[in-house]
């Protein structure tokens, strides 16, 4: 699965975007599994209530099954216009 | 419809002309321009804006096509640009055609409150002092409660 980051986001982790193997089985369990991963996840999802996703490019609650998903997106609130 | 993401420069009145051109029999023409805008103490060097390539094409088109069954216009036309830009420069415009003024200025104002805070843009700001990510902000999520 590819997962995006964005923003101060992409900055926290340090990457983009990167490949991944997961058996998380909602977004949820997504983050936990990354923030495990370093510190610097961690750090970058220490509080969701400032962290918005999308799964294959639709906005979507951290509850959502992961599912058939190809594309998973991490990012602050949008500043768009 | 059209949506457009680009990182150049566009001239609006170029852009407001063909649109208004290609639509005779639309009595009715609303633009918004979204302009860079300095801080009051004039230090705002540069603002960067990144997307969310595909996203941000798909999430606007969804937005339009929302406006264009709820108002009763002719045509709708968004071009946001991304990448770095200097106070004074244009950021995105936002233009609906209607046959009456009423559809032309409501849909023009919701495309726009959708754009703020449903749109995937991020912007940075880098002044003389700093480099801060913009906040988003709590008035334009209220905003779309009253659409």
């Amino acid at each position: 699965m590819r997962v995006l980051y964005f923003a101060w986001l992409r900055e926290r982790i340090g990457v983009p975007v990167e490949d991944i193997e997961t058996s998380a089985e909602t977004i949820e369990d997504l983050v936990l599994e990354l923030s495990n991963r370093t510190p610097r996840y961690k750090a970058a999802f220490s509080d969701l209530s400032a962290v918005r996703c999308a799964l294959d490019q639709n906005l979507v609650s951290f509850d959502t099954p992961l599912g058939d998903a190809r594309e998973v997106a991490f990012f602050p609130p949008m500043t768009g216009g | 419809m059209g949506v457009i993401i680009q990182k150049s420069a566009f001239d609006v009145g170029d852009q407001i002309n063909a649109f208004s051109q290609n639509h005779t029999k639309m009595g009715a023409i609303a633009t918004f321009t979204g302009i860079v805008r300095d801080n009051d103490n004039e230090t705002l060097k540069a603002m960067e804006i990144e997307h969310y390539p595909g996203m941000a094409e798909k999430a606007i088109s969804e937005i339009v096509q929302t406006a264009m069954k709820r108002w009763s216009l002719g045509d709708a036309l968004v071009i946001h640009r991304h990448g770095t830009l200097e106070p004074g420069e244009v950021i995105m415009m936002v233009a609906t055609a209607a046959i009456h003024r009423k559809d032309a200025f409501e849909a023009a104002e919701f495309l726009m409150d959708y754009l703020k805070s449903r749109a995937p843009f991020w912007k940075k700001e880098i002044t003389k002092e700093a480099v801060t990510w913009v906040p988003s902000k709590q008035n334009d999520e209220d905003a779309l409660d009253r659409w």
